[in-house]
C-alpha cells in the first residue's frame, strides 16, 4: 500500500505491509537488535537468515509483542503495520490486539493438549466464538489451507499430539490461519522436521503467500533461496543487507553477506 | 589435553611390571564396593517393602479372628456400630459414613480453593511472591495434625455456630473444613509444580493467538497438566480419608449413621484411636474389631490409590 522512498528503488518492496524503524531491542541490559529498518512486502515472503544469535527469532518476535511476556525486555523505535500505520510497540497498543492481527507459527510444533478440531478452533473460541457452524466451517478452510483437511478430515476428534512431526506443524498453521490473520510469522518452521514434510511445508507457504504477508526466519539458506521473495541478513543483531532474495543470493552486495552465503562462516 | 596425559601416565602405571597385578587388584576392590553399595541399596529397599507386607498380614490374620465371629453380611449391612456395648453390633457403615462425610466436606474445600491457589501461584503471581509462598505452605504442611484438630474444636466450630446457633460443639463439618485446610498446601504445591512443568512453548502458542491470561491457564496449562493436578488431588484424598487426630477430637467420638455433616460422628480413624487408647484384652473381639477396621480404610486408600494411577495414565500428556 505505501510507496517508499529509496535509492534503488528496483530493490524495495512496492507495497508494504509492515515495516520497522530503527527497531532496537533489548534483554535486560543486553542489546539484541540494533537499529533495525526491514520492510514486510505485502502478500510475498520476507525471509530472516543469519548465524545463531544474530538476533532474527528476536526480531520475528517484536511483531506479535512476545516478548512482553517476560518482564525486563524493553523495545525502541517503531513497527508500523499497515495499511493503518499503526505503530504497534507504542504503550498504549494491546498486545492481544496485535497478536488478534499477527500470528506466529513456531520452531517446534506446539499442537495443545486438545483435538485437532479443537486446536484449529483455539483462536475463534478465545475471539468468543462459539457458533457450531461458523467453528466448523472455519475450521475446514483453515485445514483445507494448511493442505492438511485430506489427511484428517476423518478424525477431527483424534488427539492432535497422535499427528506426525509434519502434520503437527501444518495444524499449527493451521490454527494460526483461522482466525484470517493480516500477517504470519514463522520462526524456523522446518527445523523440527524431516525433508519431506519441510518440502510439503514450503510448497504450502508458497500456496499461502497469495492471502497472506509471511515473515519467516530460517537456519537453512537454501530455503530462504527457494521460497522468499525478499531476504534480509542479519549479523550481531544489525542489518547487513536487505533485498530480492534473487539479487541478494547471486549478487550480494556486502563482503559479509557473500561469505556467509557461500557457506565460509556462520 | 589433560585426559590424555592422564591416559599416558595410567598406561605407564600399568606397563610396571607388577602392573597387571595391580590393575587387577583395582578391578577387584572395585566390584567389591559396587556389591556393598548394590547389597545396601537392596537393603533399602527390601525393609519398606517388609514393613508394607507385614502390616497387611497382620490386618488380614487379625481381621479374618474378626470375620470368623461377625459374618460380612452384618459387617455391611449393620447400621450400628457398637463393638464394646453389652448388647454388641458390627457395622460398619457409620464409620465409614463419617469418614466420606469428613473427608468429602475436606475435599469440597482443598479441591477447589487449592487448584484456584495453585493456577493463581503458577500463571499469574511474581516469581517473587511464588518464592515467598511455597516455603509458606510447606510449613503449613509440617503443622502437627493434633493442632489442627483443637484449632477445629476450639475456633472453626465457635465460629460456625455463629451462623448455624444450634450446631453441636461435636460435628463433622468443622473437622472436614480443617482437614480440607490442611491437605491444601499439599494440593497447592504438587498442582502447582505440574503446572510449572508445562512447557512454555505452549503458553507462547496460546499467547501467539491473541489469549489472555486466564485463557492460557485456563484452556491450555491446566488441560496439560491434568495427570499432575490428578495425583495431587489423590494424595489429598488419601490424607483425608487417613486423618485421624482432626476428626478424633473435634467430631465427636460417637459412631452415628448420618449423611448430615452438621451432626458429630466417628470415623474409621478415631475408633481406631480411641479404642486402641482403652485396654483391651489381646485377641478379644473388639480389639480384633480395630484391625477389621483398619483393613476397610487400607483397602479404600489403595483403591484410590489405583483409580488415581490410571486417571494420571488417562491424562498423560506427551508435550
Amino acid at each position: 500500500m505505501n510507496q517508499l522512498d529509496s535509492p534503488h528503488p528496483q530493490d524495495w518492496p512496492k507495497s508494504l505491509k509492515a515495516e520497522t524503524r530503527a527497531l532496537s531491542f533489548s534483554y535486560g541490559s543486553r542489546l539484541a537488535l540494533k537499529k533495525l529498518s526491514i520492510p514486510v512486502s505485502e502478500y510475498q515472503i520476507t525471509a530472516l537468515i543469519g548465524p545463531s544469535g544474530c538476533g532474527k527469532s528476536t526480531f520475528l518476535r517484536c511483531f506479535n509483542r512476545m516478548h512482553d511476556l517476560y518482564d525486563g525486555n524493553r523495545y525502541e523505535g517503531e513497527i508500523l503495520l499497515y495499511p493503518d500505520s499503526r505503530n504497534i510497540l507504542a504503550s498504549e497498543v494491546d498486545p492481544i490486539e496485535v497478536r488478534m492481527r499477527v500470528a506466529m507459527v513456531f520452531q517446534k510444533p506446539n499442537p495443545f493438549p486438545k483435538s485437532i478440531y479443537e486446536n484449529v478452533a483455539y483462536g475463534l473460541r478465545v475471539r468468543g466464538t462459539t457458533e457450531r457452524q461458523i467453528l466448523d466451517e472455519k475450521v475446514q478452510q483453515a485445514l483445507r489451507s494448511a493442505a492438511l483437511w485430506d489427511e484428517v478430515k476423518d478424525r477431527l476428534t483424534a488427539r492432535a499430539t497422535s499427528l506426525s512431526g509434519g502434520q503437527q506443524q501444518r495444524l499449527c498453521i493451521a490454527r494460526a490461519l483461522a482466525t484470517d490473520p493480516e500477517m504470519l510469522l514463522l520462526d524456523e518452521p522446518t527445523s523440527a522436521l524431516d525433508p519431506m514434510a519441510t518440502a510439503s511445508i514450503e510448497e504450502l507457504l508458497l500456496d499461502l503467500k497469495s492471502r497472506v504477508t509471511i515473515l519467516m526466519v530460517t537456519h537453512n539458506m537454501q530455503q530462504a533461496a527457494r521460497v522468499s521473495d525478499w531476504t534480509a541478513f542479519m549479523y550481531l543483531g544489525e542489518l547487513v543487507e536487505f533485498g530480492l532474495t534473487k539479487q541478494l543470493f547471486t549478487t550480494p552486495s556486502k563482503k559479509q553477506t557473500e561469505d556467509y552465503i557461500t557457506g565460509r562462516f556462520g | 589435553m589433560s585426559k590424555s596425559i592422564v591416559a599416558g601416565q595410567e598406561a605407564i602405571r600399568i606397563m610396571k611390571p607388577d602392573g597387571r597385578v595391580e590393575a587387577a587388584a583395582r578391578r577387584r576392590a572395585r566390584q567389591r564396593r559396587e556389591q556393598v553399595i548394590k547389597g545396601g541399596l537392596f537393603f533399602a529397599a527390601l525393609i519398606s517393602v517388609a514393613a508394607t507386607v507385614t502390616i497387611i498380614a497382620v490386618l488380614l490374620s487379625e481381621s479374618i479372628g474378626f470375620f470368623r465371629t461377625v459374618p460380612l453380611t452384618d459387617f455391611f449391612t449393620d447400621t450400628l456400630w457398637t463393638p464394646l456395648f453389652a448388647d454388641p453390633h458390627y457395622g460398619i457403615l457409620p464409620l465409614l459414613a463419617g469418614t466420606l462425610v469428613t473427608s468429602g466436606v475436606g475435599l469440597l474445600v482443598a479441591i477447589p480453593l487449592g487448584t484456584v491457589a495453585a493456577i493463581y501461584l503458577s500463571e499469574f503471581s511474581s516469581s517473587r511472591l511464588r518464592e515467598v509462598m511455597k516455603p509458606v505452605l510447606e510449613l503449613l504442611g509440617a503443622v502437627p495434625t493434633v493442632v489442627y484438630g483443637y484449632f477445629a474444636l476450639v475456633v472453626v466450630t465457635p465460629s460456625l455456630q455463629l451462623l448455624w446457633p444450634d450446631l453441636p460443639g461435636f460435628n463433622m463439618l468443622g473437622p472436614g473444613i480443617v482437614i480440607g485446610i490442611m491437605i491444601m498446601p499439599f494440593v497447592i504445591s504438587l498442582s502447582e509444580d505440574a503446572m510449572r512443568a508445562v512447557p512454555m512453548v505452549l503458553r507462547e502458542g496460546s499467547y501467539a493467538m491473541g489469549a489472555t491470561r486466564l485463557q492460557t491457564a485456563w484452556r491450555v496449562v491446566v488441560p496439560a497438566a491434568t495427570s499432575g493436578i490428578v495425583a495431587a488431588y489423590v494424595l489429598g484424598i488419601s490424607r483425608a480419608v487417613g486423618e485421624t487426630m482432626v476428626v478424633a477430637i473435634a467430631a465427636g467420638q460417637n459412631p452415628n449413621l448420618t449423611w448430615n455433616p452438621l451432626e458429630p460422628a466417628a470415623t474409621i480413624t478415631a475408633y481406631i484411636v480411641q479404642v486402641a487408647l482403652g485396654d483391651l484384652p489381646h485377641g478379644s473381639i473388639g480389639y480384633q474389631s480395630i484391625f477389621a477396621a483398619g483393613l476397610v480404610l487400607a483397602v479404600m486408600t489403595f483403591a484410590f490409590n489405583i483409580l488415581g494411577h490410571f486417571m494420571r495414565k488417562r491424562f498423560r500428556e506427551v508435550y
